[in-house]
């Protein structure tokens, strides 16, 4: 296939450098530089997508990130992607892409029969219809309107691809390389501040990459590359192409979206990220994001071949691929004109300038007549025809308040129309940073007004549309930006010399009419393309009471296309406005939010996929050894703890039934180190204590542990843990794993906000410190042979309390504190430590046939002796009287945090859900935790739930299932038979005290 | 109220939809009112609807700062379900889920309410407790409920990553068949319209200003356009309520907070039901129209703007990836936030104040919008009756006086 719409020119392009690529199954040539439209245009292929609704054939209406149109599925395999837009992809030797959500084929689409029922899809039809019968929403219609909604298709499989973050500060962040970013970051960097600079495109140069500007005479693309040499010469200087700035957020938090490897091909370059998102973090900003152009609303405005006249210059003078044969151009401003020009110089024919306003004598008007072309004033396009391609058009003079037709039609064969409605600047990022915009009469758009943070704009995108003006600009804000970052004294460099050219103003006709009246006839005048939304729709939606701007979007969909309203929005409010008879700046702008182009998922996910990168997941000294003997582990919070340790043969009733019995029996051990630990040291630490525990502290010795609850201001508790005095004032706290960082905020936030005349300093040592867990009958004599040089008798190392010492050769903390009921130490030993010291309690405990065990035997102990596991047997509704644990609650204490809730009305009842221990009838059935419980077997729906099982096991000690639940009046109803229910299962049990094993406390002291 | 159906379409078509009336009125402010209803997104509108349709209390205004429905009305995820653990919750939910049912027949107004099931996944032992807890109580409520494996769960959303060696593995999951999704802006339109033609005044951009309290009675309301005399006034203003309630003296326990969501470009279906994960923070659905719609954590710091910050949202795609592998390659499209008002139990108020004749309607968190209907239901009693329903009665501003609190930050959505 030839490119025959290719021309001998084309600044941006290789014509020598030929690259091969397929479109809809068939195979094109472009050339190096290309974009696939420009490619598609170089090869007359204009056809390139259906429109969502009615499935209208549609064509390349743009060059750039707004387009609409040209939604293509790249690619096949796992790599992919949706919706990209043609004007974006650049071309890449054996590039395979396909148009969207058309079938069979763009040519040929069977849904566009939707077209014949289009006068019944007007804006917000779906709510009026598809409820009768009811069960057909579900069954019918919904599901007829998934299949046929929707744009590409994403691949099943995994992104075999990478993605990352940067975060960086600088002084002043330019965003947008046209004329006057360029000259706002040259300016900047001058200075010797940090700057960065970055452009969505794929070249700095702006607007100047599609025109013929002339700058300091010569051609501007020359002055671009000088800028861009002298800003890579600077080291102060980061310039980022194809990063699309997307967010403005607060505090001058810029975020940007750089495409590293899309351009080499796919997987071309698989030891790159893909895609980075940066994170800036500004001083000054100046924003030089440019504008976009604005499409003519006339009747069937959306047929291939009509386009924005300056993207049809960009084909023409950048890519070197005409538009069409034989085209007009439409305008209602000054700025097409040069577009005529330019086509009629590329080849082009262009034999008609067909003018909104009644006079068009600016300076451009005039050298196009000196072309030849014909200007035609006080005209609109009225009508147009070509289904998949124009062919004609109708024109016909306009009244000149625009409502109406006043001559007669003349019909013009073409199949290009270039339209230009005025400029749109790209506000959005500035209004993100919550800037204020303001509606300009004269050149009928919004400009930024009031910035809400240290920004400054410039160019186009402050509506400084004029190229001398707009490189002034860049140059005086990037020094000014410098300035107040503390760089440079602020004096703009020269900048360099454009041809002024003077534009007369443009003439706002929102609806340019045609020989119905708007919506009342078949001709349809499209305001956003891509959802199929008219001036009709719009005109509807303020009839129903759709007034203001947000219902009009809403309603009709305007602006929640994929571009998001770059092209529609303001058109959209233009009519809005004058359907309600007022003025477009009462009516308002929709919010504009971020982000500005669409971000890819994985990139805003950068590293922070795949397992452990997700979230670092936390493992203790002496998981490797848990490891190395067949550990099964449990996720606790971002732990892996050992949860039990099968033998070969065995499975986890029968692991934890031997791990039980041995610790039971004789010693085992357990690795404890995940346990929140926190360092709390200062003068008032015994004080700050004292209110954060229900207990009391003041007068625990150095040397002695104590156990305490924290309850939150309403009296439920919260956490729990033993908490020892290392000195004076210093305290060693233990928290729950899961719990620990809670712990530290809580603490931290009564410390700074409530108590800050307190002197306490608290820190997290959670992982400074191994601990492991050594009890069992045997447990004395182990640490004696560890331990040697230390007394473990009762006497003189009691209970509660902790001692300092060598074991097994190292530095430790020992505490006799147990968990289990039976005797048992912890031994806290540095870090590095930890593995050393699992190992020697292994080799030395040997003879004892010391048994390591895991989170469920040590699950299965502890219930066997009633003792609760903050958050699963409590859930955040327990004062420690319902617990049963009125004795750790301080009668002599002035306040502590939640006291205040226990005189609650409902908080003292003496009913309410207490912790019980469960006994079933058959010993063998172990109960489901999480069964819901009632007083009676049957039960009414919605059934008196009066508690639910917390916790629930097989104890190999008493040969008895255990359970412990939270039930209503439970301390009250000891011995009384109730009823779980789990899944339709109902199972009789009968309330027991919770302590099932020991219930003397024998076993503690050995 | 002309009726909604195919035939009044194809009828209106014929006259290319000149003919269609406004779906309310924009009626000025009337001096005095029975009820003053401040707030017109779905909780207001629909507590007017039912003022007008079940008490006969017709003369009412909504009256709103902006546009109806712009607040978290037209902000959330449009996420429906009531399977709540406590049975206050739970029989509340129940009876909104139950009018969700009909509601696009009551309205004539089709709100697309889509019973497509609604999964919450378990990630660890804890997890599955609660999960098992909560299908169980959920039982005995009479509300549907299942537990799921992980295999059961992959049956059921077939691109569902259960590996083993992900982060936060899926051990298995509760479903509600009956939850879904539903078209958040219909719900305020067809309340909008069904109450406006019942007589209720919806006044836009009325902003209020003041609340007129005399010896401890509401008198009414000052306004940006006015001041209006009513009988009674009802607050429904989510985020702002605390802003409101203090014009009257009140303080209430209410913390407010960024909430953000996000919506992806347009895609053929890939999801067919709701996937909540209350470990790793992610909720996500595909609408009808093809995007992947997902909210995020709440920005942990209070504030009233509208937006949040990028790496809530950098963390719940993170999130999502590990659970949904292919949704790498798709893009965000418009991420956006809502404020939402939040109790420290994690439940509404909705009851009577300490100023009589003064109601208030707040606090639903991440859960407001599923309540919609059955909050303006029990709401429109209350205020009718001068006493709530039963179905509102736990969630009164007094049990943060009696402790009696309903703690349901298991189940909420997202942890607060």
């Amino acid at each position: 296939m030839t490119e025959k719409f290719r021309t001998s020119h084309g600044t941006g392009v290789d014509r020598s450098s030929v690259i091969n690529f397929t479109f809809n199954g068939k195979a094109y040539r472009g050339v190096a530089g290309d974009t696939l439209a420009s490619a598609l245009v170089a090869n007359g292929v204009h056809l390139v997508g259906r429109s969502f609704k009615t499935h209208r054939p549609r064509g390349i209406l743009t060059c750039g990130s707004e387009e609409p149109n040209a939604i293509i599925q790249l690619e096949t395999g796992p790599r992919s992607e949706p919706n990209l837009r043609a004007t974006q992809i650049e071309l890449y030797e054996g590039l395979i892409a396909k148009s969207v959500n058309c079938w069979p084929s763009v040519n040929f689409d069977v849904l566009a029969v939707n077209g014949l029922a289009s006068r019944l899809f007007v804006a917000g039809f779906y709510y009026k219809t598809f409820m009768d019968p009811k069960s057909m929403w579900m069954t019918v219609y919904e599901p007829m309107i998934r299949r046929m909604a929707g744009l590409g298709v994403l691949p099943r499989e995994k992104d075999p691809d990478t993605y990352d973050h940067m975060n960086e500060f600088c002084e002043v962040m330019v965003i947008g390389a046209g004329p006057a970013g360029l000259a706002a970051a040259l300016a900047a960097g001058k200075s010797g501040a940090r700057v960065v600079l970055c452009d969505e495109q794929v070249e700095f140069g702006g607007s100047l990459l599609n025109s013929k500007e002339i700058i300091d005479g010569r051609p501007a693309l020359e002055w671009v590359a000088s800028a861009v040499a002298e800003l890579e010469a600077m080291d102060n200087v980061r310039l980022l192409k194809r990063a699309n700035a997307f967010g403005y957020y607060d505090h001058n938090y810029i975020t940007v979206h750089e495409r590293r490897t899309d351009h080499f091909g796919p997987g071309a370059k698989p030891e790159l990220a893909r895609h980075r998102v940066w994170h800036f973090r500004a001083k000054q900003v100046v924003l030089a994001t440019g504008s976009h152009e604005r499409p003519l609303v006339f009747a069937d405005n959306d047929r291939p071949g009509i386009m924005l006249a300056a993207s049809g210059q960009a084909y023409a003078n950048r890519y070197g691929a005409l538009p069409g044969k034989r085209g007009v151009v439409f305008t209602n401003n000054d700025s097409a004109y040069r577009v005529a020009i330019d086509l009629v110089d590329a080849g082009m024919a262009i034999p008609m300038v067909i003018d909104l306003r009644e006079v068009a004598d600016g300076e451009l008007p005039n050298v196009a007549r000196q072309k030849g072309i014909e200007v035609v004033t006080g005209a609109g396009i009225v009508a147009t025809e070509g289904r998949k391609r124009l062919k004609a058009i109708e024109i016909a003079q306009i009244s000149s308040d625009g409502e109406k037709i006043t001559g007669a039609k003349r019909r013009i064969e073409c199949d290009t129309i270039l339209m230009s409605g005025g400029w749109n600047p790209a506000v959005h990022l500035f209004s993100q940073s919550i800037g204020k915009l303001r509606y300009d009469e004269e050149k009928a758009c919004f400009l930024p007004n009031i910035s809400s943070q240290k920004e400054r704009t410039v160019g186009a995108c402050k509506g400084t549309f004029d190229l001398q003006s707009a490189l002034e600009e860049g140059m005086a804000a990037g020094a000014l930006a410098a300035q107040d970052s503390g760089f440079g004294k602020g004096k703009a460099p020269a900048a360099p010399k454009a041809i002024v050219v003077v534009e007369k103003p443009l003439k706002a006709i929102w609806v340019v009419p045609t020989d119905h009246p708007v919506g009342q006839g078949p001709r349809k005048h499209f305001v956003d393309y891509q959802h199929d939304v008219t001036a009709a729709d719009i005109m509807l939606a303020a009839r129903e009471g759709m007034h203001s701007v947000e219902h009009m979007k809403r309603f009709t969909t305007t602006g929640m296309a994929t571009d998001q309203g770059k092209l529609s929005n303001v058109n959209g409010l233009a009519i809005l406005s004058a359907q309600l008879g007022k003025a477009i700046p009462q009516v308002g702008t929709t919010t504009f939010r971020p982000p500005y182009t669409p971000v890819t998922f994985g990139a805003l996910a950068g590293r922070g996929i795949n397992g452990d990168l997700a979230d670092p997941v936390r493992r203790t000294p002496m998981y490797s050894w848990h490891l190395e003997h067949g550990a099964t582990f449990e996720p606790v919070g971002q732990w892996q703890r050992a949860w039990y340790y099968p033998k070969a043969g065995e499975d986890m009733h029968a692991a934890v039934t031997r791990e039980s019995k041995a610790l039971r029996d004789g010693v085992g051990i357990l690795d404890a180190s995940t346990l929140g630990k926190i360092d709390i040291q200062g003068k008032d630490a015994a004080q700050f204590l004292n209110m954060i525990y229900t207990n009391a502290w003041l007068k625990l010795p150095v040397g002695s542990c104590r156990y305490g609850f924290m309850l939150k201001e309403d009296g439920m508790v919260f956490d729990d843990g033993v908490t020892s005095r290392l000195g004076e004032n210093h305290f060693h706290m233990t928290t729950t794993t899961g719990g620990a960082a809670g712990v530290l905020d809580w603490l931290e936030e009564y410390l700074q906000t409530e108590w800050p005349d307190l002197e306490v300093y608290c820190t997290s040592v959670t992982e400074e410190w191994s601990t492991l867990s050594i009890g069992g009958p045997k447990a004395r004599e182990l640490l004696e042979e560890l331990a040697p040089e230390m007394d473990f008798s009762n006497e003189a190392f009691p209970f509660m309390t902790w001692r300092e010492g060598d074991v097994a050769g190292v530095p430790a903390r020992v505490f006799r504190i147990s968990f289990t009921g039976d005797l048992s130490y912890e031994i806290n030993v540095r870090n590095w430590h930890g593995l050393h010291m699992w190992e020697k309690c292994m080799e030395l405990g040997a003879k004892y046939d010391i048994t390591p065990y895991g989170t469920e035997t040590m699950h299965v102990l502890r219930a066997e002796k009633g003792f609760v596991i903050i958050g699963q047997d409590t859930d955040g509704t327990q004062t420690p009287q319902d617990l049963g644990m009125d004795w750790i609650i301080a009668k002599s204490k002035a306040d502590f945090i939640g006291r205040r809730s226990f005189v609650r009305e409902d908080t003292k009842r003496s009913d309410r859900k207490q912790l019980v221990g469960l006994m079933t009838e058959n010993p063998k059935e172990v109960l489901a935790e999480g069964a819901q419980l009632t007083y009676e077997r049957v039960n009414p729906t919605p059934a008196p739930m009066v508690g639910h099982v917390t916790s629930a096991y097989w104890s190999p000690n008493l040969d008895h299932s255990i359970a412990m639940a939270m039930v209503k009046d439970g301390h009250n109803r000891m011995g009384q038979w109730i009823y779980a229910h789990d899944r339709g299962k109902v199972t009789k049990v009968k309330i027991v005290s919770p302590v099932f094993y020991d219930q003397k406390g024998e076993r503690r002291d050995g | 109220m002309s009726r909604f159906s195919i035939f009044s379409l194809a009828r209106n078509a014929m006259s290319w939809h000149q003919n269609w009336p406004s779906q309310w009125r924009s009626p000025e402010p009337k001096p005095e009112y029975d009820v003053v209803i401040i707030g017109a997104g779905g909780h207001g509108l629909a507590t007017a609807y039912y003022l007008a349709k079940e008490h006969g209390i017709t003369n009412v205004a909504v009256i709103e700062k902006g546009w109806l429905g712009g607040g978290n009305t037209g902000r959330n995820t449009t996420i429906v379900r009531s399977n709540y653990l406590w049975d206050e919750s739970g029989l509340f939910y129940e009876n909104a889920m139950k009018l969700w049912e009909n509601l696009s027949q009551e309205l004539n107004y089709n709100v697309m309410f889509s019973q497509r099931g609604v999964m919450n996944l378990a990630h660890n032992l804890g997890d599955v407790r609660e999960s098992v807890r909560r299908v169980n109580a959920n039982n005995l409520n009479g509300i549907d409920a299942e537990w799921l494996n992980a295999e059961q769960v992959k049956e059921f959303c077939p691109i569902i990553n259960i590996s083993k060696n992900s982060r936060y593995p899926v051990l298995g999951a509760t479903l509600q068949r009956r939850g879904g999704t539903a078209r958040h802006d219909a719900v305020a339109w067809g309340y909008a319209r069904g109450a406006d033609a019942m007589g209720v005044d919806v006044i836009q951009n009325c902003e209020v200003q003041g609340l007129m309290v005399e010896g401890g009675v509401i008198k009414g309301v000052r306004t940006s356009r006015g001041e209006i005399k009513a009988k009674k006034v009802a607050m429904a203003c989510a985020g702002h309520t605390s802003v409101v309630a203090d014009m009257a003296g009140i303080r209430l326990p209410i913390e407010s907070h960024p909430l953000q969501a996000l919506v992806s470009e347009p895609m053929k279906p890939v999801i067919d039901c709701v996937v909540m994960s209350n470990a790793v923070h992610v909720y996500v659905s595909q609408s009808d129209k093809g995007e992947l719609v997902m909210g995020a954590g709440i920005d942990p710091y209070v504030g009233y703007s509208q937006r949040g910050s990028l790496h809530v949202i950098e963390n719940q795609l993170a999130a999502a990836m590990e659970l949904f592998p292919l949704f790498s390659r798709t893009r965000l499209m418009r991420s956006w936030g809502g404020i939402v008002d939040t109790c420290p139990d994690a439940s509404p108020i909705v009851g009577k104040t300490p100023v009589k004749n003064l109601y208030v309607n707040a606090g639903w968190g991440t859960g407001g919008f599923k309540a919609t209907p059955g909050s303006g239901f029990c709401y429109a009693h209350t205020i009718a009756k001068d006493e709530p329903h039963p179905l509102n009665a736990p969630f009164s501003i007094d049990r943060f006086i009696t402790g009696a609190l309903v703690d349901e930050h298991g189940a909420a959505g997202v942890a607060h």
